[in-house]
């Protein structure tokens, strides 16, 4: 190869684990290094905003970016690298549909800062102080980014080529992101790297007639290994998930959470699991719909885990159609 | 809330009994409001719940879906997948912030025109008491004023009688 790729990672409402998973690749990310030049990445090099408004635009090849984003300074910086990257990729769950840091889109921008800031046990904030976007002190004045109402996924903010899956993406997705990027063997625009199948497609589990009588949490179980955890009244996302990730949490016998987001076929990932979780309901009246319905928990934070940024009610571009 | 609100309500009717209901309650010339547009389905356990947000993603106040009585079902048993997913979808709109008076499950069979009359009525009602659907970051603009933040900490302090410094 004759001149190396410009790759940018960056992050922003997210844990850093998809950073972490990228340096997971092992050995591989020697030959990441060899085809790639990173050009940015602020968990592992330094860097300031200077240096990224210094490269002009489309100089970047590629720029993985992951966190969902919740703050004015990260949509400055999304649209900052959207303007530089000529491939944006949304880099893990977060960046394609909210993922855990969208659960909070269930509640109000003032719940949240009254519970972070005032009210949780472990707070202690006498003084009660909160932050705010400007603040007068003796040097003069301090200003913080603005907490938008709700967190926004990559793509209600700027425009998205490619989507990687996964909280955080296994190594081999992201080896196949990287391969693919590399060897300039693109699929179309819009594309989530992964299987086109759902998880249960290839869930080795024992799949025979599904009935739920009680929903239970997988602490309530002795989990039988070889049978499907539906069956076993455990809500499992892996009918409506995409296939991928090579099944780590089946294998270690936790129900599917959802993280590797809806698959081909399906537009709303929680709306379709609430849909194929009704379905195996042992019910056939309403007073036991409703009674057996009252022991799941929180459905909306189980069939949106990762997906509630892109919940059709909460999908729409920021700042208007 | 504005004066003139006339909500928009998407109605899922049966082919077999609701929508009956509601040709029934037309050709008999009951007064009910025009503000539900109906799509008819073939059963109402054909309704997703996806089509349920897609009509609030596309703007509607509200959701009717209605289906034959328990045991009449024509394909007999689509509507108890309907009653299955109800409670559930209840639970979901509730927690991704939609209000209780926006979503409607009912059964009205083919004689039952006044019964449909009075339930449009009545949501009608209800929806116009609570006002048009609002999407989250509609509600108030990104923009920080710290209007809402000031309220809080007004708040914090009524509660708390602490002293707050920015």
């Amino acid at each position: 190869m004759a001149e190396k790729i410009k790759i940018a990672i960056y992050w922003a409402a997210g844990c850093g684990g998809c950073d972490v998973a990228i340096l997971d690749t092992n050995e591989k990310i020697l030959d990441i290094a060899e085809a790639a030049d990173i050009v940015l990445w602020p968990i592992a090099m330094d860097y300031k905003y200077e240096d990224l408004y210094a490269l002009e635009q489309g100089s970047i090849d590629v720029c993985l970016f992951n966190g969902a984003v919740r703050t004015s300074e990260q949509e400055e910086m999304a649209k900052a690298l959207r303007s530089r990257s000529k491939i944006m990729v949304a880099f893990g769950a977060c960046a394609a549909w909210g993922g855990i840091p969208a659960l909070a889109n269930l509640f109000e921008r003032e719940e949240i800062f009254k519970s972070s800031y005032l009210d949780t046990q472990t707070t202690i904030n006498p003084e009660k102080v909160i932050p705010l976007t400007k603040c007068k002190v003796p040097e003069g004045e301090l200003t913080l980014p603005r907490f938008y109402n709700r967190v926004w996924t990559l793509n209600q903010v700027i425009d998205v080529d490619y989507y990687v899956p996964g909280c955080p993406p296994t190594p081999e997705t992201i080896w196949t992101a990287i391969e693919a990027i590399v060897s300039g063997n693109l699929p179309p625009k819009g594309s989530v790297i992964g299987s086109l199948k759902s998880l249960c497609d290839t869930c080795p589990k024992e799949k025979t007639e599904k009935k739920i009588t009680e929903f239970k949490r997988p602490y309530e179980v002795m989990i039988d290994p070889n049978k499907c955890l539906l069956e076993q009244g455990i809500i499992c996302c892996g009918p409506v998930t995409r296939d991928g990730c090579g099944h780590r949490c089946i294998n270690a016998n936790m129900p599917c959470r959802g993280c590797y987001g809806p698959s081909e076929k399906v537009a709303d990932q929680g709306a379709k699991l609430l849909s194929a979780i009704a379905s195996i309901m042992d019910v056939k009246d309403e007073k036991g719909a409703q009674e057996l319905a009252a022991t799941w928990e929180d459905p909306a934070g189980t069939v949106y885990r990762f997906s509630l940024a892109k919940s059709l009610v909460f999908d729409y571009k920021k700042g208007g159609e | 809330m504005e004066k003139n609100f006339e909500p928009v309500i998407v109605g899922f009717l049966c082919n077999w009994c609701s929508y009956a209901g509601a040709d029934l309650a037309g050709v008999s010339r009951m007064q009910y409001p025009p503000n539900l547009r109906v799509i008819r389905v073939m059963c109402s356990g054909r309704v997703e719940p996806s089509f349920i947000l897609k009509a609030f993603q596309e703007g509607a106040d509200g959701v009717l879906i209605s289906g034959c009585h328990i045991g009449d079902c024509h394909y007999v048993d689509g509507n108890i997948k309907t009653l299955r997913r109800t409670p559930l979808i209840k639970t979901l709109l509730s927690q991704l912030g939609v209000e209780e008076e926006r979503f409607k499950q009912t059964w009205i069979s083919a004689a039952e025109g006044e019964k449909f009359a009075q339930v449009v009525k009545a949501m009608v009602e209800e929806i116009k008491r609570i006002g048009p659907f609002k999407k989250q970051a509609e509600e108030e603009s990104d923009d920080f004023d710290d209007k809402a933040y000031g309220l809080m900490i007004e708040a914090a302090v009524t509660i708390e009688g602490g002293n707050i410094d920015g």
